[in-house]
């Protein structure tokens, strides 16, 4: 069963981001704390596309996908525009980012632990971010 | 949705923070802090208790504060949070970082 939303590129859709997740996911296996940090998750990735990649121009868009399966749920964020590769992205260590006073970076540590596996790739303008998480037996 | 307001407890400042906090509203957040800060208050406590929800762009606030605060000798403490919230402190090793609290009785007492 896979569920989509669009949402425009400005940080006040977030919330809109979550509403959507909290209903989908809702009938899954998660419970309220792990439900709490796949939204988190899906919320940071889709926050920094929206900030970074389209400095939150509002006529642009970003498509998000949820797909379940028996074993895991995949989230696929798909945008157009400049991408950006969080497999790339080397995670900040926690006291640089307290000693240089940085408000950024954290939201990719939590995607990396949160999350099972991050998967990525552009094609001709297209970039899709795919975030899967495993349900624990 | 998120609405802060501030209680003075002389000698603490109370930050209520009720709703979610994203990188629409962080912004709120830190004004708040940075407001009692420059008006020299020196014990800084945030009520979560109906902080309904955390991401990153909040934690980078308090965060951002740490070693400032560290220098002041201002006291910023976090008391009321849900589990689900604690949590992403938690694994972000943040716990370990701020002092956050269950109560705010305990919030006070350490202070």
């Amino acid at each position: 069963m896979e569920h989509k939303i669009q949402i425009a590129c400005r940080t006040t859709a977030l919330s809109e981001l979550r509403n959507f997740l909290n209903q989908t996911l809702l009938p899954s296996r998660l419970n309220e704390n792990e439900l709490n940090q796949v939204t988190l998750a899906v919320e940071e990735v889709c926050a920094n596309l929206i900030i970074h990649s389209h400095q939150c121009n509002e006529k642009d868009h970003i498509l998000l996908a949820v797909r379940q399966e028996s074993d895991r749920l995949t989230f696929e964020i798909t945008d157009k525009g400049k991408a950006f590769n969080l497999l790339d992205y080397e995670v900040p260590d926690l006291k640089k980012v307290i000693s240089e006073k940085r408000k950024g970076g954290l939201g990719i540590i939590l995607v990396k632990k949160i999350m099972d596996e991050i998967q990525f790739e552009s094609h001709r303008g297209m970039n899709t971010c795919r975030l899967i998480k495993l349900f624990r037996s | 949705m998120l609405s802060i307001s501030i209680l003075e407890e002389s000698p603490h400042h109370i930050i209520q923070v009720k709703g979610e906090i994203d990188a629409s509203n962080s912004v709120q957040l830190d004004e708040s802090i940075r407001s009692l800060a420059e008006k020299g208050a020196q014990s800084i406590l945030v009520d979560g208790s109906e902080l309904e929800y955390i991401s990153s762009a909040g934690l980078g606030v308090f965060m951002s504060y740490l070693e400032e605060f560290q220098e002041k000798g201002i006291q910023l403490k976090i008391f009321s949070l849900s589990p689900k919230v604690f949590e992403v402190f938690r694994i972000l090793g943040l716990d370990q970082l701020i002092s956050i609290l269950s109560t705010k009785e305990e919030a006070i007492q350490e202070s």
